[in-house]
């Protein structure tokens, strides 16, 4: 039985992380960071089976992938508080010499990582790759991958998302981080979505919906679709959460994208996430 | 020596290709193929038949199949990828460079229907600058075999090459005047014949093109030290250097634009090591256009006499220097 209370102690942590990295670096993007933390604590600290020595085949563990790779610093954090790497790195966020690149990156070898990613659209791609990968080798875990919303907007995304089905791709359970912002706006502003589950049934995805900001609702639903997998098609979580979640002046905008806070506002968001684990 | 190159019949490189890719499957279980909706124009059927469950048909959607590609990589797979070389390289640069460059992943893009040979589909089909693209990706190994038998031989070899690589081939049949038998090490250029006035170094197609060049040249008392380079990145400085510091002078020849190709590679190094004068056989910065492979290689001047000129130009030039 998962311990919510406990995961939601760590997301604090994780947001404080992220406050913190972008506000050390003077740059990122903690707005889809934020949104997310409850999202990828859950899968880290509960869901996954993952392996704590890193290896880049992640033979017989699950594996994730991050196709919105802007939202690194809420990955960094989770990997590191998960133990991929000491925390203290975090601080190296962006700066020169540093295994956190801006976005995820292989080249540095920083462990969790697997392929770069921050042009958008290409996650989704690579991880059936390693779903296909991993049903040759005989090996029955799972590929998690998490896409934005915006992202959705690349072409490649679709070409990923007839495939999957076509190729009974069953092993891999693909999150959308449906918060309906991005860069120059809402995504009905800038290029709208429409019927987004709909659109993944029409593509012949099992789809579910999740409340992202939810720690309760998001273990319900990663059960209920790891149970959906090996039935012969892929699992879609459409994923509801709020940018910039947990820091009431970054949330529910777009403002917050790729913006850096300044020192009064990070102390103003710091005060409102609890500090769990011990900063780094 | 030169004498001794004869064309024993001819076959498309892009056989070779589906040849070598049969027998490293059969040899290497790691190996896997990915096609985008060109199985019979890239010679896959004997990978398909015999390994069908190493097979992924992407459809036409080159981007997934790059991305895939790296996913199979990350898994441990050897991914080997087929489309024509237009689709393999300057539509999905991008997917390429991040998720498969960048992330060094042991994908190998392999390329059919590269440059003008590919003849009657025109412009539009007939890359004439992926070899620039691909070169400059940091990480990348670029290999451009001549005939259907050096081919086979790079499709083996670059499946126990650790790291990215592009290998381009192209749709004509040409002539084989390769040892089948021959070791093919990557990044180790072929010395086809030892000679004292001009180095003529080529690629692909233009190899042949180049024998021809150099019987013709030996006619006229001009003795021409010709190199086969399949792979062009890593150049292999030495073999040029060698034998540019005995002739003085060279010229490339290569299916190709002038920009970014061979010839740029070739002059990168003797500026740095070794200027002499060299002259380029290359398409000079335009598109092709429909006809065929023999119309198009004498229309944009890359045929056997655009060689022997150029190799006569540089000897002019050289003259004057000395």
């Amino acid at each position: 039985m998962a311990d919510i209370k406990q995961l939601e102690r760590i997301a604090s942590q994780v947001r404080r992380d992220i406050i913190r990295m972008t506000h050390g670096a003077a740059s990122g993007h903690p707005g889809g960071s934020l949104g997310c933390a409850d999202f990828l604590t859950a899968l880290y600290f509960e869901v996954m089976n993952h392996k704590a020595d890193f290896q880049m085949e992640g033979k017989g563990e699950d594996l994730f992938f991050l196709s919105n790779g802007h939202i690194s610093p809420v990955w960094y954090s989770v990997l590191a508080r998960s133990g991929y790497f000491k925390v203290n790195e975090l601080a190296t966020f962006r700066q020169i010499n540093s295994r956190m690149q801006g976005h995820p990156a292989t080249h540095e070898g920083l462990p969790g990582i697997r392929v770069a990613s921050g042009s958008l659209g290409q996650g989704m791609s690579v991880a059936i790759g390693a779903a296909l990968a991993k049903k040759l080798n005989g090996d029955d875990q799972l590929i998690y991958v998490l896409t934005g919303d915006g992202e959705l907007q690349e072409g490649q995304v679709w070409e990923a998302a007839m495939f999957a089905p076509h190729h009974k791709v069953d092993n891999l359970i693909v999150t959308v981080d449906w918060n309906g912002q991005q860069i120059d706006g809402s995504n009905d502003d800038v290029l709208s979505l429409g019927d987004l589950p709909g659109k993944w049934r029409a593509f012949g995805w099992d789809v579910l919906e999740m409340d992202g900001n939810d720690m309760k609702d998001i273990l319900k639903v990663l059960d209920k679709a790891k149970a959906r997998t090996g039935k012969g098609k892929p699992i879609a979580i459409m994923m509801k959460t709020e940018m910039g979640f947990g820091v009431d002046f970054m949330q529910g905008t777009h403002h917050w994208h790729g913006k850096a806070p300044n020192d009064e506002l990070a102390e103003k968001a710091l005060a409102q996430l609890e500090e769990t684990l011990g900063d780094y | 020596m030169l004498d001794q190159i004869i064309s024993r019949g001819k076959k498309a490189t892009r056989d070779g290709f589906g040849a070598g890719l049969h027998a490293i499957g059969q040899q290497n279980p790691d190996v896997v193929a990915l096609c985008a909706d060109l199985i019979g124009s890239l010679k896959m059927q004997a990978f398909i038949k015999d390994f069908p469950e190493r097979f992924f048909q992407v459809g036409v959607a080159e981007a997934n199949m790059m991305g895939i590609a790296a996913g199979l990589a990350t898994g441990g797979k050897i991914p080997f990828t087929g489309t024509f070389a237009n689709f393999s390289t300057g539509r999905v640069y991008d997917q390429i460079r991040q998720s498969i460059a960048y992330s060094h992943k042991n994908v190998k893009v392999c390329a059919s229907h590269a440059g003008v040979t590919l003849g009657e589909d025109g412009a539009t089909h007939q890359i004439l600058e992926d070899i620039g693209l691909m070169k400059m990706l940091p990480g990348f190994t670029v290999i451009n075999p001549c005939d259907y038998h050096q081919t086979k031989l790079a499709t083996m070899a670059i499946a126990e090459h650790d790291g990215p690589v592009y290998l381009r081939f192209g749709r004509p049949s040409w002539p084989m005047f390769t040892d089948e038998n021959a070791k093919f090490e990557i990044g180790k250029a072929i010395l086809m014949n030892e000679g004292s006035d001009v180095t003529i170094i080529a690629t692909g197609h233009l190899v042949w093109k180049a024998v021809e060049a150099a019987k013709q040249l030996a006619q006229e008392g001009i003795s021409v030290e010709l190199i086969n380079i399949h792979t062009i990145k890593p150049l292999d400085d030495e073999a040029i250097l060698d034998s540019v510091s005995k002739t003085r002078c060279v010229v490339t020849a290569e299916e190709h634009q002038r920009h970014g190709g061979l010839g740029d590679s070739v002059a990168q190094l003797l500026a740095r090591k070794m200027p002499v004068p060299m002259e380029y056989v290359a398409v000079n910065d335009s598109f092709g256009e429909s006809g065929k492979p023999d119309q198009l290689l004498a229309k944009y001047g890359l045929d056997t006499p655009n060689i022997v000129a150029a190799a006569q130009n540089v000897l002019k030039r050289k003259a004057v220097r000395v």
